[in-house]
Order: structure tokens, then sequence, then C-alpha cells
């Protein structure tokens, strides 16, 4: 098993090179060395010193502790782990692409330029908004932006005094966290028993203070509000604007779409709903979709279309610029692949798909754990730990027997409504057998859970480590080489 | 079953107050609010001088997964902060009641009259 | 089928059995009839692979690859054959965050190594591994700081990049924070203005270097200034040249911050790119975005760990430092990859090129008559010139040969209607440069 941990600066050797440069005409022509001393730093900085092959080795053999979607089945629910297709990293791989300078003049960059639109434009028609922004880039960087608007709208209104943003106590923890950065406060609101917005809890808050409200439909629980068109009637009557968490978008393709829900903010996941890939948390791809009255407040450059010449529009009216340039390129370019590739024949199956697969995982595994939901999941389901449980055996010991046989665990412990939750999100690219062995997998790990306990609570023995002292890492708080080194030099007695 | 101290007084919010000459107090959380929180990784306290309010927060304490705020108990000035607690917040986990986190000098000391006694405390925190 | 969904029309058939419904319809039972989708999305078909690659051929033709020398906070520095092909390994590429660390000890370790080379790099304790971009980082810089010093006003040089002012202002608004720019004399920050401006509702002073003109201010003196003063200083510096150029650390800033693409990534019109944030340890937990710490496993086995996770949204919501919750681990590889491969001497043979070739650029523009050196002040990779030519007609007769550079500054204002930027990397070579001399020395 692979369980080398040596960091790349302790395999450093004085003088070893991974580089190699020719020789520079303008070698000895002034010298860096005659900037003022003050200007220079004191002593090089100590990066590693190792050869070329070193760096490959090093770096495949970390890939190999870590799991991938083509590894196995990655049911981490909130996060549609589908498929990352190769066809879009190829064509975002393209040279020019990569090499266009961020300043480059417009008329040298219709290609991304027109990717930019036409992507903009299907993700409007797909989420029903007037105008879509690729600007932000991630999905919090969505959220954010979005609250930016919401607020630039009442205040151009003069409508000053709407600085509450309701969000359910349901809601993933990214909401309350964006509506602050946005500088707004967050009225908070209770769920009804079985994970929906309480009306009346809803008509409680609703005021001229209310700047509108961040809903995600399906929400965090896996199931559709039903009280839907209330809601945002509710919330308009009100003056407050309509906020769509796109985090769960997956299972409405085909079925129904956020604009004619009546929202009129939104934020889509690129590296969820379009397949982009991850990439260990980042980078992602948030775009923003507003309806027809607000497209004067997004941020700035937008990307306009003038006698099939696309152009950049540099804006003072909307919200200014949210990031360095036109988002995450190289991510888009990939949505807009995948948008292409399954074209609108089939990007409405994937909805459909999702949910069957979740209700089925639902259905295969409701004998062996706690189902809290009586209704119908959108794509993903919530379980509240085990159902037949004689040994205590908790959540967290289920999801690390499952990371040692070849499956990513679960989303756990969210949503926060159930003490011991496990929330699978299979997605549409998985077949009945992979969910056929999961379900396998998990009822074999319920049995154990009543016949052999130690066995889940001992687990993972078959991974690069085994479970991990979380509470030394945050009391230590070794954050670099440097402090390790730190460290070991107060505490030789611990040697790792 | 977490421990509660009878000599001691405690607010709603899982503090206790030790009462150790005139008008001076110490302020620590609870037995039952260290247990809930699990192994405490850091203590975030204000300094000495600084004033506390009573149902303000002054501070929190966070384990792994869990961050909570501090909310005052009493309003006065603080004489002195357990240092000690910034090395090693286990000594809350340890020890709850010896782990204080605050010196108090009152500015109102019939604030006192509305904590809990240890047995009020214990009907809330079982 | 289609090829993304393995359901066979049987798979289908028998998982509706097992659920107990007749049709998928009655799963979404819940969505009120007025407002399910009807209708074919007004998107076009389905294309193939290769029509996908033709298409995107035709989009490639349509983006025109320069010989670059621009900077602008975006630079065309050498990128070594090692990294795509570590970075394009699926096991770091489409992994998620690692909230199960047994299995993503590989994310986790990288994103230490890289913590500890932004350490050596900037001189300061502690680095995160989340921010998007420059801009960003500097606008969450500015955050951190109103938050470490309870404080709410940012004061900002009118030396940065302007697409960077442009964010930090964006954000300072929306948190009601006061934004207020400092005054730019001689090419760098002006001192009294800033001393002028700084009373004790300041937070933080936020100064860049090299800045706009590719000068390398003096940020030693402008730390001394900030001695016994609560604000914070927080410097924007080019993360690459702090192989040769004293560190935010050494120059007194209590937080650093800035873009990453010149480590390794490609320019990509813009992104994706990474931002790096550093800071003195005392101010740690006000930092936003993951970190990662290292630790010992059951068996007292190294291992590595997201850590103080108690600063972040999905667990203090909303008093959590800030909404960031992405890691932008996939960036953070690229750097770690880099810095490896260019090592100690490397990345500085790279920056030492870099200040050669725009030192050879600049002399060679001024010696043509056209030009003259828009400021007396010690500059890097990238220079700033005074010209009495044509800004358009500089842009067009270099564009013409294929060439990008000579940005006008004129939108910084009037007194900049005449200044040019250049940038030069270790990758021009001395016939790009004669080039661009002879292209520029012949307008007129």
């Amino acid at each position: 098993m692979n369980t080398d941990a040596t960091l790349i600066f302790e395999k450093s050797r004085s003088g070893r090179k991974a580089v190699s440069f020719s020789d520079y005409p303008y070698d000895g022509h002034r010298p860096f060395e005659e900037l003022d001393q003050s200007l220079l730093r004191e002593e090089p900085a100590l990066l590693p010193e190792v050869s070329e092959l070193d760096v490959l080795r090093h770096y495949t053999n970390m890939s190999q502790k870590n799991f991938g979607v083509e590894n196995g089945f990655y049911p981490l629910g909130s996060c549609t782990m589908k498929y990352n297709p190769k066809i879009n990293d190829e064509v975002q791989n393209f040279p020019a692409f990569k090499n266009a300078h961020p300043d480059q003049p417009a008329s040298s960059v219709q290609g991304i330029l027109k990717i930019y639109h036409e992507l903009a434009n299907h993700l409007s028609e797909i989420s029903g908004m007037a105008e879509t922004s690729l600007n932000p880039c991630a999905g919090a960087h969505g959220e954010l932006t979005g609250l930016m608007i919401m607020k630039a709208y009442h205040e151009k209104n003069g409508d000053y005094k709407r600085t509450k943003v309701i969000v359910p106590d349901s809601a993933h923890g990214t909401n309350p966290a964006s509506t602050s950065v946005a500088g707004m406060d967050v009225a908070e609101i209770e769920s009804t028993d079985e994970g929906r917005v309480k009306l009346s809890s809803l008509k409680e808050a609703l005021g001229d203070d209310i700047a509108g409200m961040m809903l995600t439909n399906p929400n965090t629980l896996g199931i559709f509000e039903k009280d839907i068109c209330k809601i945002t009637d509710m919330v308009h009557e009100a003056g407050g604007l309509m906020y769509y968490d796109g985090a769960n978008l997956n299972a409405m393709l085909g079925k129904v779409r956020p604009g004619d829900m009546g929202f009129d903010i939104l934020h889509l996941n690129l590296h969820k709903t379009f397949s982009t890939p991850h990439g260990g948390g980042g980078p992602g791809s948030g775009p923003v979709g507003v309806c027809e009255h607000l497209k004067e407040f997004l941020p700035s450059p937008r990307v306009r279309k003038h006698d099939g010449d696309y152009y950049l529009e540099e804006t003072n009216a909307g919200i200014g610029r949210v990031t360095f340039h036109l988002g995450n390129v190289l991510v888009w370019i990939r949505a807009y692949a995948y948008v292409l590739t399954l074209g609108h024949e089939n990007i409405k199956d994937i909805g459909p798909l999702a949910t069957l697969n979740a209700n089925y995982v639902r259905e295969l595994l409701r004998d062996d754990y706690q189902l809290p939901i009586s209704s119908y999941c959108m794509h993903e389901c919530v379980f509240d730990g085990l159902k037949d449980n004689p040994h205590g055996v908790r959540t967290l010991d289920v999801a690390k027997r499952l990371i040692e046989q070849d499956m990513h665990a679960p989303t756990i412990y969210f949503p926060l409504l159930f003490k011991e939750a496990i929330m699978v999100e299979p997605t549409e690219t998985e077949s009945k057998e992979t969910l056929d062995r999961f379900a396998s997998l998990m009822k074999a790990i319920a049995k154990e859970a009543k016949d052999n306990p130690d066995v889940l609570k001992n687990a993972p023995q078959k991974t690069p480590v085994k479970r991990i002292d979380e509470v030394f890492a945050a009391r230590k708080l070794i954050l670099s080489y440097r402090d390790y080194l730190d460290y070991k030099k107060d505490d030789e007695a611990l040697d790792f | 079953m977490s421990k509660v101290l009878k000599d001691l007084l405690y607010s709603d919010d899982h503090e206790w107050v030790k009462k150790t000459k005139d008008n001076v107090v110490l302020v620590g959380i609870t037995d039952f609010a260290q247990s809930q929180l699990g192994s405490i990784v850091f203590v975030d306290l204000p300094e000495a001088g600084d004033d506390i309010e009573k149902d303000e927060e002054f501070g929190a304490v966070e384990s792994v997964k869990a961050a909570s705020d501090l909310i005052a108990p009493v309003s006065g000035e603080i004489m002195e902060v357990n240092d000690d607690l910034v090395g090693e917040p286990e000594l809350v986990n340890e020890n709850a009641y010896e782990a204080w986190f605050l010196k108090v000098k009152l500015s109102d000391s019939s604030e006192l009259d509305d904590l809990l006694s240890a047995e009020e405390y214990e009907d809330i925190s079982e | 089928m289609f090829k993304y969904f393995p359901h066979t029309p049987e798979d289908v058939e028998a998982m509706k059995d097992k659920i107990g419904i007749a049709s998928v319809d009655e799963l979404f039972q819940d969505i009120p009839e007025d407002v399910l989708f009807h209708h074919a999305y007004d998107i076009p078909s389905a294309m193939d692979e290769d029509g996908l690659r033709r298409l995107f051929k035709s989009l490639a033709d349509q983006t025109t690859s320069y010989t670059v020398f621009s900077g602008g906070g975006s630079y065309d520095h050498y990128r070594p054959s090692v990294i795509d092909p570590l970075i394009g390994r699926q096991e770091f590429e489409t992994a998620y965050t690692p909230y199960q660390p047994e299995v993503s000890q590989g994310t986790l370790q990288y994103i230490f190594e890289y913590q500890s080379m932004v350490q050596m790099l900037t001189g300061l304790d502690v680095s995160n591994a989340s921010m998007y971009d420059g801009p960003t980082a500097a606008a969450e810089a500015c955050l951190m700081a109103c938050a470490a010093t309870k404080r709410d006003k940012v004061l900002v040089s009118k030396t940065l990049n302007p697409k960077m002012i442009s964010v930090v202002k964006t954000y300072l608004k929306t948190n009601n924070r006061t934004f207020v720019m400092v005054e730019e004399k001689n090419g760098v920050t002006d001192r009294e203005d800033l001393k002028e401006k700084l009373d004790d509702d300041v937070a933080a002073v936020l100064i860049g270097k090299p800045n706009v003109f590719g000068i390398i201010e003096d940020v030693k003196s402008i730390g001394k200034l900030l001695e016994n003063h609560k604000a914070l200083l927080i410097e924007n510096a080019d993360i690459s040249t702090l192989s040769i150029l004293s560190t935010p650390g050494e120059d007194g800033a209590d937080i650093a911050c800035g873009d990453c693409q010149s480590l390794g990534m490609p320019m990509a019109y813009g992104g994706p790119t990474l931002g790096y944030l550093a800071s003195k340890k005392k101010y740690v937990r006000k930092m936003p975005g993951r970190i990662c710490g290292m630790t010992k496993d059951k068996d007292n086995k190294r291992a590595y760990v997201l850590t103080l996770q108690a600063r972040e949204q999905h667990i203090r919501r909303e008093k959590a430092n800030s909404n960031i919750c992405s890691n932008q681990s996939l960036m953070v590889l690229y750097v770690t990859i880099y810095m490896s491969v260019m090592g100690r001497e490397g990345l500085i043979e790279v920056n030492k090129r870099s200040y050669q070739g725009a030192h050879a650029l600049a002399e060679g523009l001024i010696d043509t008559g056209n030009f003259e050196l828009a400021y007396d002040q010690p500059f890097f990779k990238e220079f700033t010139l005074k010209t009495n030519l044509n800004h358009d007609l500089i842009r067009e007769a270099l564009l013409e040969k294929g060439i990008f550079g000579g940005i006008s500054l004129a939108p910084l204002g009037e007194s900049y209607e005449r200044l040019v930027t250049f940038a030069v990397t270790e990758r021009r070579t001395k016939d790009e440069i004669d080039e661009v001399i002879d292209i520029l020395g012949g307008l007129s």
C-alpha cells in the first residue's frame, strides 16, 4: 500500500535540479543586485531542490492516495459528483484558449467571447432567466454576486431599509455566510417537521425590511418545496426578491425552470450540474442569472454582441467587478462542450434519471437505514443512521467502513436536521449495477454493525492512513513545513 | 451525567459564576457545555481591562466541528484572563470548573440574583 | 440511450418496479402542474465528439495567440512540461473537497506543501488555499483586516491595478465598509496623502508591489509608518518576484495577497487562477477559506487534514469569516508542482531574466527617442514609459506583427494620458525584444 507521506522538502538535495535554462543574451546586463539592498530579500526561499523524475514520482504517488470519480462510485449528497467527460478536457486544452492574455483586444478573442455568449444564453434558457453572467468563480461567489444584485436593486429604488435576507434553517451554510459578506442580515426561518419551508414562519418574517429570500429547491433535504408558488408570491408581495441557490438544479433539468417558479436571481454550479471537474474543491464556476428587470445590475464586464461581433462592456451601472476578468474561462469552456454534447434531447433526461437513481437507492436501503422523510426524494435521499443498531454504531463509522471498499462515502452529518444524517446523491451517470453494489455494501455494513461492530469502529484499515486525529491538528496548528520543523525541535518524542 | 457544583451560580447559556471576594467573580463554562462541545481546541477571550455586558457575546469556544459563542452572565470589568487556556484549551475538558475563563469585577452585583442555583441548572442541563 | 446515461430500458423498468411506480413522472408529483416545463429547451441538438472537435477548432481559430509583452496581472511565464500531465490525473482533477481525509491524502498533502511554499516566499506565518484570484484575495484580505481590527475603513493605493481596485471597491461597498483611495505621486503611493488619511478608523492599508506601473514600491517605509498604528498593512505582491524582492514579512506587512497565475498557470484569458493569502499567525482565526494542517492517524503515522474549520461557513454560518467554500485546489497543485520544478534557483533565474529583459527593452525603447521613462523609480518585469506616439498606433503596429504589448494607461485619468506599459518575462527572446524596439522606433 502507498503510505509515503514524505514532503517534497524532505526529498530535497542541495544542487539538484528539475529545470534547465539555455544561455541568456542579457546575462550580465543589469543584474537585479543593482537594486537598493533594502528592496531585496535577505535569505533565499528554501524551495525544494529535486529532479524532474522526483517531481513526477512524488505527485503521482500522491494522486494514488486520492479517490476520483473514475476510481469508483462517489455518492456525495449535495455535491453532484457526476462523470466529468474527457472531451470537455480535450477542447479546453486548445493552446489558443490557454495562451490568450486577458487584455487582448476583443477582436482577437472572438472564439472565447462567442463561447461565453452562447453558453450564457443556453444557461439562461435552461434556467428560465433573461441574462446570465459567467464571471463568478464558484457557487459561493455566485451567491455573493446575486446578493449584491439584490442589494443594488433595492438601493436603486431608494429602499435602503431592506437589509434582511430570509434563509431557511435547513439552508447550506454558504447562504447565511454570503448574506453577511454582502452586508445584510440573516432572518432565519423554521422548517416544518418534514423539512420544508413553514409558511407561517415565512409570513411572520416578511416585512418592509426584507430584501429577499434565498431558497434551494429541491431543498437541502432533497425534497421539492411544493408550496413554491405560494412562497414566491408571498415574498414578491412583500417587495422582496427570490434567490435560487442552484446547488440542486440537477434534479430539475427537464422538469421545471427556476425562472418559471418565480425566482428573480440564481446561481448555477457548473462543477455540479454541468459536469466540470471539482478539482479537489476548485476551481468551480458559479454563473449568475437574473430576470429581465435586473439585467442592468449584472457584474462588469458583460459580454455583448453587435452585428455578429462580440465585445466587452465595462459598466458602472451594475454592482461593479467581482473578478479579475471573466471568471474561470477554462471551466466554462468545458461546460459549453457538455451542453452541446447533450443537446436539448438529452439534457431533459438528467433530472428524471438522477431522481430515479436516488429513489432506487432509497428503496434498496430503507430496511437497514432510518428514513426520516416519508415522501419520494428528488435527486438525493437522506437516511438518519442505522435502523437496527444495538451497539451504537455511528454514521461516521459506516462512512469509514465504506471508503475502504472502493467507494466514496455519502455526505454525512448534513443536513443538520438529522443527527446521524447520511445523504446519497447517485447522479444520472451511475448504472443500476453500481447502485446495486453500493446497496449491497451498505447492507453488509448494517449487518456488521450488529454482528461485529468493532470492524466499523476501527475502520478504515485499508486506506493510506487510518482514522485521523483532528483534535491534534486543531490544537497544534502545524500549517507549514516550517511549523513542522519548529514543532519537531520542541517535541522530538513525537516522530512523524 | 455531567457534573454540577453546589456552590456555584449558573446561566442559561451554560456558564458558571463563582464568587471569590467582594464583587469579584470567576466565569467559566459548565461541565455540561464542555461535554456537548467535545474536545475543545480553542478559546477566544477578550483582554484584561475590557468591559463585558450581561447577555452580550464576549468570546467563543471552538471544538473541531463546532463553535459556540460565550455570552456574559454578568456585567463588569475584566480583571484577568486565564491565559493558560490559550496554550492548553484541553484544560476545559479536563475540569470545566477549574478552567476559569475570566476574573470579573462586577458593576452590578444584583445581577447575581438573576442567575440559577445548582439545582435549577441541573434541571436544564439534563 | 445516451452515452452518459447507462440506463437500459430494462434497468428503468426494474427500478420503477422496485420503487413501486408506473412512471418516473410520479416522482415529481410535488411540482405544481402550472410550472412544469413541457417544452423542448431552445438549445442546439446533441453533437458527437468529432463535430465538437471541429467546432472548438474553429473557435480556437478565432482566438489569436500573440507574443505577449503585456502584464497587468497576467504573465506569460515558462510552464514546465511536467505540470499538465500531473494536473490532468483524474485522481486530482475529479476528486471533491477532502472531507474524507483517509482517501484524500493526495489533495491534502499538496495543499500543505503549497501553504509551506507560500510561507517561504512571503515570509509570513500562515497561508490558506482558497482564493479565486488576486483581486478577490485582496478584497478578502481587506475584510479580514476589518474583522481583526474591528474597524471599517480601508485605504487603497491608487497605484494598484485598476481591476483589483474595482473588485476591492465592490466587496467593501457591499460589506458596508469605507473605501478610501490614497493618491499617487511620482509613480508610487503618496506618503503625505497616506499620513493625512491614516486616522483611528483605518483597519488596513493596501499597497501593491510591484505596482500598476511595474515600480517596486518601498513598502518597508510604509510598514514603518504603520508600526505604531493599529491599522494592518496588506501587501499585494507578485508572488513570483518574492524569490528576489524583500518579503512582505520583511516589509512589515500583516497580510500578503496576490495572484498565483505567474506560478505555472496558463493565462487562459484571465482564469482560472488562484489568489494567495498569507498572514501573521495571530490573525489565523480571522483568515477565510480552507487551511490544511499536519497531524497523525491513530497509529501515530503522519497525516494531513483540513483544520480550523470552526471559522468556516458550514459551521459558523452567518458568523463565518467568509462565505468561501472552494479551496481552489487544482490551481494550488499547479503552484506546488511549478515551485518543485523551479526549485530554489530556478525561480530566482526566472525573475532575474525577466528583470534583465524588461530593462533591455526599456533602454532600447528609450534609445529610439520615441519614449522616456515615466517615473524615476526602480521597476521589475513591467515598466511604464511616456510617449507622444498615438497609443492605438503603437498597439496596432505591434498586433500586426503578432505582438501584444504597450498597454495604454490613459483610462487611469488625465495625468496618465501619455503613458504605456510593457511587461517582459524570461520567455521573451532577444529577437522578440529587438523586434519591438524596431517596430516602435520606426513610428512617428
